[in-house]
C-alpha cells in the first residue's frame, strides 16, 4: 500500500514491520517522531516489545546491547549530540558483535548549537564498527532498515541507516509500504546461536588481554569487510521478494560521463535534476550515489568513477583541518590505482545551508573547468558561504 | 511542478495545511512533497511550510523560493513578513482577511475570512482548514472531495467533522 510519510514515520514502521522486540531511545530533533510513533504503537498494543524509557542515549543504547546479547531484536532512534552520547556503546556494541539497528536523522554537531542537517555526525562515528547506510528518499529509510536487520542479524554486526534531517525526517513523500507477511517472509524471526540465558550461562563482552584483543579486533574488521557481500546477497532477496532494487552504490547517468559527482543521502536527488539539466546541454555528467559507506566499498568506488575525468564529492562534513571523510576515503581508494581521475571536494549543506540546482550547476562548471585545466581548483571547496567569507 | 509556500504563525497549522493538500494531490495519484521550513519554531512566531505538486515524481529537495502559489494563513502576517517575496509573475496569493485586500504584488489575490470561519467552525483561530479551502477553490489544483477525503482520514471523530466543515464553508465564500 502506498502511503503519504515523513522520514521518521517510515522508520518507525519499518522498526514495527521489523518486529522489533526492545526498543529503547531518547527523544532527540529531528528524530523525536521516531520514538513518539513507537511508543505509540506499543501503548496501542500494535507492536509487542518491550519500550525502556531511559535518561539519556547513553543509557538507550546499553538497554539495546543487554537486549541483544539476551537474543532479542533491539532497535533505538537517535541524531547529533544523541549519537555522540552513545558514542562509548557504539563501540561495545560492535565488538561484541551485537546486531543492534539504529535509525539516524543526520543532524549538525555543536557549537554553535544546531538543530539542522548535515551528516557530521554519522560520519564521526565512521570507525565504530557500525555497518552505515545512507537513504536518499523515504522510502529508502523504510526499505534499507529492513534490510539492514537481515545483514546485521547475518554478520552478527550493527547497523545504522542514515537520513537527512528534515530534508527526510520532516517532509511527506509518497511510501510503497509493504504487507507485515511479505516482510516476515524476508526477515525471520533473530535466534542467534549464542544468547544470554540464565539456563545455559555464559559470559559475554569480556576482558581482551593482549594475547586475544587484537585478534577480535582483525575478525571484527574481516567480518565487517565481509559485511559488502552479505549486503548484495540480502538486497538481492529482498528486490527480488519487494522489487525494489538496491545497491552498494546508484549510477545515474554514468555512462560516457567525463565528469562525476559522488555523494550520499537526500542531496542525490537534487544531483539527479541538475545533472539531467547538464545532459540536455549535451554536457557528459552523471551522478553515483554511495548507499552503503561502511564498510567503504573501494573496488565498486573504483570501478564507478575510474573512468571519468574529474570527480566532485559532495558532502555534508568536515574533518577539520582537512578534507570531507567521503573524499579521503573516495582518494585512499584510488590510491594504488594507476589511471585515475581528478578529485575536487566540495563540502556544502553544513547546518542546513541549502543546498540548489545552481550550486549544483555550480560545481559541475567547477569540474569542467578542471577538465580542461587539467587541475582542480581550491580543494576542498566550500559551497555556499557568503561572499565576505571567501578568501 | 507547482510549488506552493504556506505562511502561518506557529500553532495556525501551516505544516498540517501543506501536508493536507499532498495528501489530497496523492489520493488523486499525483506526485507530492510537503515539508516544513527547517526552523525552530515557536507558538505565535512567523512559520512557512510548503508543498510541491507534479504528475512526475518529485526530486527537487531543496527549500521553495520562486512559488507559484502563496496562502497566508494570518492577516497580522502582511504586516510582518513580505508573503509576495519570490512569487512567479501572475502567481496566484490567497489570503486570510475580512474584507477584500488593498493592492498587492501578485497575478490574482483570493481572499476569505478565515479567522471567522475556524473560530465559528472550530471554536479556536486555527485556519488552517480554512484556508485550505480558499486555496482549493481558487487554484483547483486538486478537488474539494480530495482534500476532504485526506483531512477525514487524518483527523477522526468530531475533530474531523470540525475541520471538514471549515474547509466546505471556505471554499464557498472564498472571494477574488
Amino acid at each position: 500500500m502506498r502511503r503519504l510519510l515523513n522520514g521518521n514515520e517510515a522508520a518507525a514502521l519499518a522498526a514495527k514491520l521489523a518486529r522489533v522486540q526492545v526498543v529503547s531511545a531518547y527523544p532527540i530533533t529531528p528524530q523525536t517522531v521516531v520514538v513518539e510513533t513507537l511508543a505509540k504503537y506499543v501503548a496501542d498494543g500494535e507492536l509487542e516489545a518491550e519500550f525502556v524509557k531511559v535518561e539519556s542515549e547513553h543509557s538507550a543504547l546499553s538497554v539495546c546491547l543487554g537486549a541483544s546479547a539476551t537474543g532479542a531484536r533491539a532497535f533505538t532512534a537517535t541524531s547529533s549530540q544523541g549519537l555522540m552520547l552513545m558514542s562509548e556503546i557504539l563501540y561495545v556494541v560492535s565488538g561484541m558483535r551485537l546486531p543492534v539497528v539504529m535509525a539516524n536523522a543526520n543532524r549538525s554537531l555543536s557549537a554553535p548549537l544546531s538543530i539542522w542537517n548535515d551528516q557530521q555526525d554519522s560520519l564521526a562515528v565512521r570507525d565504530s564498527g557500525w555497518i552505515q547506510l545512507y537513504c536518499e528518499s523515504n522510502q529508502e529509510i523504510l526499505d534499507l532498515l529492513l534490510q539492514a536487520f537481515l545483514l546485521a542479524e547475518r554478520v552478527s554486526l550493527p547497523a545504522m541507516v542514515c537520513y537527512d534531517g528534515y530534508i527526510l525526517s520532516h517532509t511527506a513523500e509518497a511510501v510503497e509500504v509493504p504487507e507485515q507477511a511479505e516482510v516476515d517472509a524476508f526477515l525471520p524471526p533473530y535466534s542467534p546461536s549464542l544468547k544470554l540465558d540464565p539456563d545455559r550461562p555464559l559470559t559475554m563482552g569480556p576482558v581482551g588481554v593482549p594475547e586475544v584483543y587484537m585478534e577480535a579486533r582483525y575478525m571484527q574488521h574481516r567480518d565487517t569487510r565481509r559485511a559488502r557481500e552479505e549486503f548484495l546477497r540480502v538486497a538481492e532477496e529482498f528486490g527480488r521478494r519487494f522489487g525494489r532494487r538496491y545497491g552498494i552504490l546508484e549510477e545515474y547517468r554514468t555512462e560516457g560521463a567525463e565528469l562525476l559527482l559522488l555523494t550520499m543521502g537526500s542531496l542525490a536527488s537534487t544531483a539527479k535534476e541538475a545533472v539531467d539539466r547538464c545532459r540536455e546541454r549535451g554536457e557528459k555528467v552523471g551522478l553515483v550515489k554511495l548507499t552503503l559507506y561502511r564498510p567503504f566499498p573501494d573496488g565498486e568506488v573504483v570501478e564507478a568513477l575510474k573512468r571519468a575525468k574529474v570527480v566532485g564529492v559532495l558532502e555534508k562534513d568536515i574533518s577539520t583541518g582537512w578534507m570531507g571523510a567521503l573524499y579521503t576515503d573516495t582518494v585512499a581508494a584510488f590510491a594504488n590505482e594507476s589511471r585515475r581521475p581528478l578529485f575536487q571536494n566540495f563540502i556544502l549543506g553544513l547546518g542546513s545551508r541549502d543546498v540548489r540546482l545552481e550550486d549544483l550547476e555550480g560545481i559541475i562548471g567547477a569540474l569542467r573547468k578542471a577538465a580542461e585545466e587539467g587541475k582542480v581548483g581550491e580543494n576542498p571547496r566550500w559551497v555556499g558561504l557568503k561572499g565576505e567569507m571567501v578568501e | 511542478m507547482i510549488e506552493v509556500r504556506f505562511h502561518g504563525r506557529g500553532g495556525q497549522g501551516a505544516v498540517t495545511a501543506a501536508r493536507m493538500l499532498a495528501e489530497a494531490a496523492f489520493l488523486e495519484g499525483k506526485y507530492a512533497q510537503a515539508f516544513p521550513f527547517f526552523g525552530a519554531e515557536r507558538r505565535g512566531a512567523p512559520v512557512v511550510a510548503f508543498a510541491r505538486l507534479d504528475t512526475r515524481p518529485v526530486r527537487l529537495r531543496s527549500q521553495i523560493y520562486e512559488p507559484d502559489h502563496v496562502v497566508v494563513l494570518d492577516p497580522t502576517l502582511l504586516r510582518a513578513v513580505n508573503v509576495t517575496e519570490g512569487l512567479k509573475p501572475g502567481g496566484l496569493l490567497v489570503l486570510n482577511a475580512r474584507e477584500r485586500p488593498g493592492k498587492l504584488e501578485a497575478g490574482r489575490v483570493v481572499w476569505v475570512d478565515a479567522t471567522s470561519i475556524a473560530v465559528e467552525e472550530m471554536g479556536a483561530p486555527i485556519t488552517n482548514m480554512a484556508m485550505l479551502g480558499a486555496y482549493v477553490r481558487a487554484s483547483g489544483e486538486v478537488s474539494l472531495e480530495s482534500v476532504l477525503r485526506a483531512v477525514g482520514d487524518y483527523f477522526r471523530g468530531k475533530m474531523g467533522e470540525r475541520n471538514l466543515r471549515a474547509i466546505r464553508r471556505a471554499y464557498e465564500e472564498a472571494r477574488e
